[in-house]
């Protein structure tokens, strides 16, 4: 928080922020004092906001044309893309939106987890951000389900049928989910109506991140704590806004290529069929963003184990924080942990393309070493590497690297303790 | 003051106009689409005309077609109605309108069925003027389907329509 006291200027400010203090809070968003190192993979937390955003008002529009019933479904999303005014538009930006949000999302968990920003006292932030990151998997696989195609039925058969693994009632708990005794028309609108509510549920998830981030302040590349506000840190506004907003421009580039050049490439083309319960497609797989997890369920042999293996690899996220047991956040000072690192992405690659393939031969077995590599990197490597590794030095400042150098570093070094003054 | 009254835009300046701008352009091409995408759409702008067989409607028949969700009343008036409806004075009226320019085909009134107070469709063969009153606040319509007493505005209005032939009457 701010540590400075604010006043509103006019009378009206005043009175208004006597009652509710808005503007307080507006004053402490724009002079938030921000480390002055920030990268440009820290521009991703405001992309993902505009995602979000985005995916609630072309969600809200499409909830105006479309129709949840499993009759209906299907032509009322052809309906959308034929008839509709700039109902193509406003569809293909939802359904790429899905895919650019998992992009940027996936972008800040690996900043995350490079810079050690999930570590203490940030914790909580981190155990949120998770909670969001599964509530947008939920929500993307019931919004998949809507248009009633081939790949949204079996997509939603194939989910389901997960709670079945469950010993005892798993029988009784997926009969629960559907409302009967297969995907139908009661699954389409209860999943039609979960779909609706969850963004608002991420929405409130995202204010408590950002609350929760605003308590400590931003971690930064370095990862060192800085004090705020000091020479370390900049305003939120103008500086950080306007970081972001060119970012975020470059990523619509990004976006408006896929909306406008390949709208379907991230799709399936089976999705153009309508749900045939009697028929399912030759090779099924799930939207690119839940591939590594539906190779770590395929790559487990059991039913049961499999399920479990795919809630874990997610769990062990959240776990995160007392996993990790070097106390030094940013990989820069971390030689060993950065390879693994490293590894750690071309592992989650690696079943992501697993995934993606017929699960037999080489790919299953690729897909189970990668999956054993998965679950090694936080339960075994982590642990250890915090008491083996042996760090390289951590500047005492952000400045500290740049005045090191000259004859100031003496004076940089004590300056720190002088910085609250500033 | 009065040296920043007279400065020249600089670069800086430049940059600002044109980036809002261009942002003005961009933020109108985004919200147009989520405004228009509420307009009918194409589906239902297909259904904007529908025709409509008369063959066998009698003389002081009235009856009542759906077109564009909305009622229209198609009145196969007798004599004394037409005779009744182009007697009155336009200077009676709340909204004059010849009865000529109402019905081109004396015989034939065609109009929609929405009371022009707050939109319900007033019930025929009723009213001070024997011919449509809305149950709703009370409107009296005249044979010509005119406003003669009652908080409705307007007459009721008459669509575009044409006589495809003698027994079809295409409406929209």
């Amino acid at each position: 928080m701010s540590d400075h006291e604010y006043t509103p200027k006019s009378k009206v400010g005043k009175w208004f922020n006597d009652r509710l203090p808005l503007l307080t809070l507006a004053n402490h968003l724009t002079d938030y004092p921000t480390p002055k190192n920030l990268n440009y993979w820290w521009t991703f937390g405001g992309i993902l906001t505009f995602c979000l955003i985005t995916q609630i008002i072309t969600g809200i529009v499409l909830g105006m044309h479309y129709v949840a019933h499993a009759d209906l479904a299907f032509q009322s999303v052809e309906h959308i893309m034929r008839d509709v005014n700039y109902g193509w538009l406003i569809r293909y930006v939802h359904a790429n939106g899905a895919s650019m949000f998992f992009l940027a999302v996936y972008i800040h968990i690996f900043r995350s987890l490079y810079y050690g920003s999930y570590k203490s006292p940030r914790e909580v932030i981190w155990i949120i951000g998770m909670l969001i990151y599964f509530l947008m998997m939920a929500t993307a696989f019931m919004g998949y389900v809507l248009p009633w195609g081939q790949m949204s039925f079996w997509g939603a058969t194939v989910i389901t049928n997960l709670f079945s693994a469950i010993p005892l009632v798993g029988e009784s708990i997926t009969n629960w989910l559907w409302g009967g005794y297969s995907v139908d028309n009661p699954t389409l609108t209860r999943f039609f109506s979960l779909h609706y509510l969850f963004p608002f549920l991420i929405l409130g998830l995202v204010v408590l991140h950002i609350w929760a981030l605003h308590v400590p302040g931003n971690n930064n590349p370095i990862g060192i704590d800085i004090k705020k506000p000091s020479k370390d840190t900049v305003p939120f506004h103008p500086y950080i806004v306007i970081k972001d907003a060119f970012a975020l421009l470059i990523f619509l580039l990004i976006f408006a290529f896929f909306v406008f050049f390949s709208p379907n490439i991230l799709g399936h083309a089976d999705n153009y069929i309508e749900a045939n319960p009697l028929v399912t497609p030759a090779h099924i797989v799930p939207e690119w963003y839940l591939l590594p997890f539906y190779a770590i369920l395929r790559s487990v042999p059991d039913k049961l184990l499999g399920v479990i293996a795919m809630f874990a690899a997610i769990f062990v996220l959240v776990i995160l924080p007392w996993l990790d047991t070097s106390k030094v956040r940013s990989t820069v000072f971390r030689p060993i942990y950065k390879q693994f690192y490293w590894f750690l992405v071309a592992d989650v690659l690696i079943l992501g393309y697993v995934g993606a393939m017929p699960a037999e031969g080489l790919y299953l077995l690729i897909a189970r070493v990668a999956t054993a590599y998965y679950f090694a990197h936080f339960l075994i490597i982590l642990p250890f590497l915090g008491f083996k590794e042996k760090t390289t030095p951590i500047p005492l400042s952000i400045t500290e690297p740049v005045l090191g150098g000259s004859a100031d570093l003496a004076m940089a070094r004590n300056n720190s303790g002088l910085k609250e003054k500033l | 003051m009065s040296d920043s009254e007279k400065k020249k835009p600089n670069r800086r300046d430049f940059i600002v106009t044109a980036t809002t701008a261009a942002g003005a352009v961009g933020v109108g091409a985004v919200v147009w689409p989520l405004v228009d995408q509420m307009n009918p759409d194409a589906s239902v702008k297909a259904l904007a005309s529908t025709e409509v067989d008369i063959s066998a409607v009698e003389p002081g028949q009235s009856i009542t077609v759906l077109w564009r969700g909305k009622p229209v009343f198609i009145k196969r008036r007798t004599q004394d109605e037409i005779d009744s409806a182009r007697a009155v004075d336009l200077s009676e009226l709340k909204h004059p309108e010849k009865d000529e320019d109402r019905a081109k085909n004396p015989e034939w009134l065609v109009m929609l069925g929405v009371c022009t107070h707050l939109g319900c469709v007033p019930l025929n063969d009723k009213g001070d003027y024997g011919a449509w009153f809305c149950p709703c606040h009370g409107s009296h319509y005249d044979t010509s389907g005119r406003i003669r007493k009652g908080p409705a505005p307007t007459n009721m209005e008459v669509p575009k329509y044409e006589f495809v032939n003698s027994n079809t009457i295409k409406i929209g």
